[in-house]
């Protein structure tokens, strides 16, 4: 059980990441949830899309380095705490978090979490034994 | 394919040592003599190292005469180097002008049929045969690229496609539908021509096209075999600068061990460039040849500022004739950072060592004291990942790699997939910040 994630390459300069959201406008692309890492030179954007592999063949006609990456995400229980418990968990199993972001949940009143992780199917049993709800593609999109 | 060695000329491409150095004592004598009669310049050079004519007897005796610098042309432009009358001059040609002003160069009919068998024995020792089509895409005009191979393939009794340099989906279209079978343009050119294939959805495998000549700029091993791969083809290096005559000065044959010198019109030296000494076979230095073949502008001892050495035995294919090692690079694209010499080709040797396109610009600037080199790289598929830390690792693999071929840290920097400029002509991959 995963979700795909699409990330881009951003050089850092004028209008750079403009050609992508204007891409993905023009052909209708829902931008779900997005960060973005960045380095002096250039930036990592990541994103959950709806129709990532669509999505990734159009930015590739326009040049653009992209790569499609299996992430885990899940549903975060909207009270204190909520974030803590699945930190916590992932870290007595000694897994470790590459990088992670929230974003809000197209299911009403709640919050989802992408975490990058090594083993993603451990990480993602973990969290489900801790209680947390694993996401797949099909939760995303459809109401 | 037939791997049969074929030859323009085999009477002089393969010919005994002794019957070589002949041709080139008595073409040097009369050279010799021409110069001092008809070029004032030569001539005043020739009195202050007390020289006459007369003292030049065999080829050996060439190490007597003087050098002529690039600057010498610029002193006198734009024809008084010049060594014929006004009524036997039949073309002009201009030096592409990277460093400053322009030189003019002037041919003869003869010239013209000189430089014409040079290119002609640079496509044939390509596999090129009469009945073959030659893509020329090097630009036609004052540069010599494009005219030089054109007369070239004719003078073969091939035909020349003289599509110029530009458009580049136009010329693969025209690669295709013209069914050329040789293509002739800059290295940097070429790639630019395959990776457009590749984009176009032209499947290289398909098209009669089986061999290319490219040279004007210096490039690797690595860019040949991408440039084999991107266009299915055999890449062969020629040689040549507009001074002595343009394209065909040198060229590889099949053995792809350097390139063989036309050495019956352009006789070439190796030398320290510092003290001005012919150095052993084998060793790099400078290249410096004299027109010993040519009339309208017969420089003698023309340093090219070229980095080369020269290979005297035999070769494989058959040809006897010196060979030039595969050119480092022209001095004048050498860069000093931090006193150490680097030539922009070493940064395409160790992109495609790591499997990557040669696609690159050298950053060069000065902070406070110390020279920075900064070396900007495409980001391609391979590289990309959604972990920075990935990125990050290959950056590091990447200026280590540099390090150790340059001697030099160098900064990496990756750009954007497709941002750096692809050039028709010869690749802008310096900007030298030091200097503005
Ligand atoms: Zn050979």
């Amino acid at each position: 059980m995963s979700v795909q994630q699409l990330s881009v390459f951003v050089e850092n300069k004028q209008g750079g990441l403009a050609e992508v959201t204007r891409a993905l406008a023009q052909e209708k692309i829902n931008i779900l949830a997005l960060s973005i890492a960045d380095t002096t030179d250039y930036g990592v954007l990541r994103m959950i899309v709806d129709r990532p592999e669509e999505a990734a063949e159009i930015l590739k006609a326009q040049n653009a380095a992209v790569a499609l990456t299996d992430v885990l995400a899940v549903k975060m229980p909207n009270h204190p705490g909520g974030l803590d418990g699945a930190v916590q968990a992932l870290s007595k199993e000694n897994i470790g978090i590459e990088y992670m972001y929230a974003f809000v949940c197209p299911l009403p009143g709640e919050a989802c979490m992408v975490f990058r992780v090594e083993d993603r199917e451990k990480a993602g049993k973990v969290l489900e034994d801790a209680g947390y709800l694993q996401l797949v593609t099909s939760d995303l999109y459809e109401r | 394919m037939d791997r049969e060695e074929r030859y323009f000329q085999p009477d002089i491409e393969c010919a005994e040592p002794e019957v070589l150095r002949e041709i080139q004592s008595k073409r040097l004598r009369e050279m010799a003599a021409r110069c001092y009669d008809h070029v004032p310049f030569y001539r005043r050079k020739f009195d202050e190292l007390g020289i006459k004519p007369e003292d030049i007897r065999s080829i050996d005796d060439i190490v007597k005469l003087p050098f002529t610098y690039k600057t010498d042309l610029r002193d006198h432009f734009p024809y008084g180097l010049v060594a014929v009358p006004k009524e036997e001059v039949v073309r002009v040609h201009a030096s592409s002008g990277t460093t400053g002003k322009q030189t003019v160069v002037a041919y003869t009919q003869h010239d013209i049929d000189v430089w014409a068998d040079g290119a002609a024995r640079a496509l044939a020792a390509a596999g090129c045969t009469k009945s073959d089509y030659v893509h020329v895409s090097y630009g036609y005009g004052l540069f010599t690229g494009g005219l030089g191979l054109h007369y070239g393939a004719e003078k073969l009794g091939a035909a020349a496609i003289p599509v110029s340099s530009g458009n580049t989906k136009r010329q693969v279209q025209i690669l295709q539908d013209f069914g050329s079978n040789i293509l002739c343009c800059t290295p940097s050119y070429a790639a630019y021509i395959g990776e457009t294939c590749r984009e176009m959805g032209v499947d290289t495998t398909k098209i009669p096209l089986r061999a290319g000549l490219f040279g004007a700029e210096a490039w690797s091993e690595g860019m040949r075999e991408n440039i084999e791969r991107l266009l299915n083809i055999d890449a062969y290096d020629i040689y040549g600068l507009s001074e002595i005559a343009g394209p065909g000065v040198a060229y590889e044959c099949r053995e792809k061990q350097g390139l063989h010198v036309c050495e019956d019109y352009f006789y070439p030296e190796i030398i320290d460039p510092d003290t001005g000494e012919v150095l052993p076979d084998g060793e790099y230095g400078e290249l410096v040849f004299t027109c010993i073949g040519k009339e309208a502008l017969p420089l003698i001892r023309y340093r090219t500022r070229d980095i080369s050495a020269l290979v005297r035995e035999k070769c494989a294919c058959g040809r006897t004739v010196a060979r030039l090692k595969k050119l480092k690079g022209r001095t004048d694209d050498m860069l000093i950072i931090r006193g150490v010499n680097v030539f922009p080709s070493q940064v395409e040797y160790v992109l495609t060592e790591m499997g990557l396109e040669p696609n690159y610009l050298i950053v060069v600037d000065r902070e406070g004291a110390l020279d920075t080199m900064e070396v900007q790289v495409e980001m391609t598929p391979k590289m990309f990942s959604d972990s920075v830390k990935d990125i990050e690792s290959y950056e590091r693999r990447l200026a280590a790699a540099m390090q150790s071929t340059l001697n030099i840290a160098a900064n990496v920097k990756l750009v954007a997939p497709k941002s750096l400029s692809r050039s028709e002509g010869k690749a802008q991959r310096v900007i030298d910040r030091r200097k503005i």
